[in-house]
């Protein structure tokens, strides 16, 4: 009987084994450290990959998870960047962590009251709305030149030491282990968002958003939750850049980041996290060479790059990646 | 048939597309228990009035009233948590998921702990195993893991049916359950109707007669958009004009 093949498996056990960490997993992030002791001359490198990898992990949670596509989310990075760098500045607050969640905080708060209008409009006309609103704050920030600095950046950041013991140091040992940090926690709540029953809900709306009424789900205000989330993180990211170069420039606000960020995360992989921070990893890293060998041209590259993954690896390099470990196995 | 003891009504329901008139006045009432069929030639307006009773179209005039109270103006999700829910007769299902996290999902909305993103799913157990006693119950037990997409069309039928049951609905609107299935299976689908507990009503469409007569108690037809006549079985079949709009055309093959 089919009845014995039933009972056979624990329904609640293969649910967790879907988001056991694996030895991969540990391995990833034990590797993150590694640059400490090989490459301590490109630790502002790595606390930079680190910043855009929190950055992509906000945009995966809405566009990886809950189907919401954005080319404006700079929007978000750039005020947690400006909050921070504000409170130092204009404030005299120079404490960062108190000063990080204040960042978060505020655009989480920004992310709230723009969820409103986000989960009322969809496919192009979403992906308009939030270029516009983009497009919006980075111009309202540059006319805002006498709080912001307009195009010649936020100066005048002073951020005092990480605990009252750790000072930000020249090669940025601190400034890795900073962002590091965040990003390991920022990754750690995004999992664990991404394995609940919320989580499960959003990938719902992701695979038929027709059908979410028809089960009795509310699933605009889901929408609306994690855009929130999504966007204090942004802001988290955001306040770190400005927390460890002690600077705050328009361009954080700019669709360049806004539409980079996208790049990253279809670079590496919508939809499964570690795809956020590998295209993060990948992104600036391709960058970094190829800056040095061509400093014009070298989005020529990434083009290409981007191009090559759409086309041949549709589920982005951690995706490629995994289905050749299947076959390898199998 | 009194409308006291009516757990879903709806009165003088109409809509339009344009000079097309789909739903024509229509009043009907589903008692408790209740298995009524709705049948009628295409183009009657058969779906479009499950659309207007689920709430996914706004009538232009009339009322769904359900258990007394009028819900004509209330959104689709609200009335599922009411205990208004509908199946499609194109499945509307999600693809990626398994069987097990769809389920365990409209149990989650249900019980309104799809909000909790603070908690792994796994330690949401009563709602996991509800979900899996649901796909038991539908004979999926054995590809509850196993992606949507992967499924036969057949159990994917089964799956619309289960993502149903999974709200508890006290009204049950089946389109076309059995749409695209085989004869043989199709009569494997409606025995899970038939074995629905009795305090579910069902409202369904089917176009095949063997079935309807069958499992309905009572059957509706639709023509033009109105109601033609409602009746227990053996009435509608020896009507002439039901043979007239729809078993006639019906019977050549």
């Amino acid at each position: 009987m089919s009845n014995t093949t039933t009972t056979a498996i624990d329904p609640a056990a293969w649910i967790r084994r879907q988001s056991r960490w694996s030895a991969l997993e540990v391995a990833f992030w034990l590797a993150a450290l590694l640059p400490f002791y090989f490459f301590p001359t490109y630790l502002m490198l790595a606390s930079q990959i680190a910043v855009a990898a929190l950055f992509a992990i906000s945009v995966d949670l809405i566009l990886g998870y809950a189907g919401i596509v954005t080319l404006g989310h700079a929007m978000f990075f750039g005020i947690g960047a400006y909050t921070a760098g504000l409170l130092s500045a204009k404030a005299g607050w120079g404490e960062p962590i108190s000063g990080l969640l204040i960042a978060g905080a505020m655009a989480g708060a920004v992310g709230f009251v723009v969820s409103f209008l986000i989960v009322r409009v969809q496919h192009l006309a979403l992906i308009m709305v939030t270029l516009g609103l983009g497009l919006l704050t980075y111009e309202l920030a540059n006319a805002m030149s006498w709080l912001t600095g307009g195009t010649d950046g936020l100066r005048g950041i002073d951020i005092w030491p990480i605990f009252g013991l750790f000072r930000f140091d020249l090669w940025g040992y601190t400034a890795y282990s900073y962002t590091l940090a965040v990003l390991f926690l920022g990754f750690l709540a995004a999992r664990r968002i991404v394995n609940s029953s919320f989580g499960l809900a959003l990938r719902g709306i992701r695979e038929n958003v027709r059908r979410m009424p028809a089960i009795g789900s509310p699933y605009r205000r889901h929408l609306q939750a994690i855009y929130t989330i999504s966007a204090a993180i942004a802001g988290l990211a955001g306040g770190l850049l400005t927390q460890t170069t002690n600077t705050v420039a328009l361009e954080s606000l700019s669709f360049q980041r806004s539409a980079d960020v996208v790049v990253m995360l279809i670079l590496g992989g919508t939809g499964r996290l570690y795809g956020a921070v590998l295209g993060a990893l990948v992104f600036l890293l391709v960058r970094d060479r190829l800056s040095g060998v061509n400093p014009q041209y070298w989005y020529f590259w990434i083009g290409l790059m981007l191009m090559v993954v759409v086309l041949f690896m549709p589920k982005g390099i951690l995706g490629g990646l995994t289905r050749l470990a299947g076959r390898t196995k199998g | 048939m009194a409308s006291g003891e009516a757990v879903l009504s709806t009165r003088g329901l109409s809509k339009r597309f344009g000079s097309l008139e789909v739903t024509r006045d229509v009043s009907i009432d589903l008692p408790r228990g209740a298995r009524h069929a709705l049948i009628g030639p295409n183009g009657a307006g058969k779906t479009t009035l499950i659309n207007l009773i689920a709430g996914d179209l706004k009538p232009d005039a009339g009322h769904v009233l359900l258990k007394g109270d009028d819900i004509t103006g209330m959104a689709t999700a609200a009335r599922v948590r009411r205990g208004l829910t509908r199946t499609f007769q194109i499945n509307t299902l999600f693809p990626a998921l398994t069987p097990l996290e769809a389920v365990t999902l409209a149990v989650c909305e249900r019980e309104g702990i799809a909000t909790q993103f603070w908690r792994n799913l796994a330690t949401h157990r009563e709602a996991i195993d509800e979900s899996h006693a649901i796909l038991g119950q539908l004979a999926l037990g054995d590809v509850a893991t196993r992606p949507t997409r992967e499924l036969a069309y057949g159990q994917q039928r089964l799956l619309e049916m289960a993502l149903a049951l999974a709200t508890k609905p006290k009204v049950l609107l089946l389109d076309e359950p059995a749409a695209g299935v085989p004869k043989d299976e199709s009569a494997m689908l409606f025995s899970v109707v038939a074995a629905l507990p009795e305090e579910i009503s069902v409202l369904f469409i089917e176009h095949d007669m063997d079935i309807v007569f069958a499992f309905a108690s009572r059957i509706i037809v639709l023509a033009g958009g109105g109601v033609l006549i409602e009746d227990v079985p053996s009435v509608v079949a020896s009507d002439p004009r039901v043979r007239e709009v729809y078993l006639g055309s019906a019977r050549h093959g």
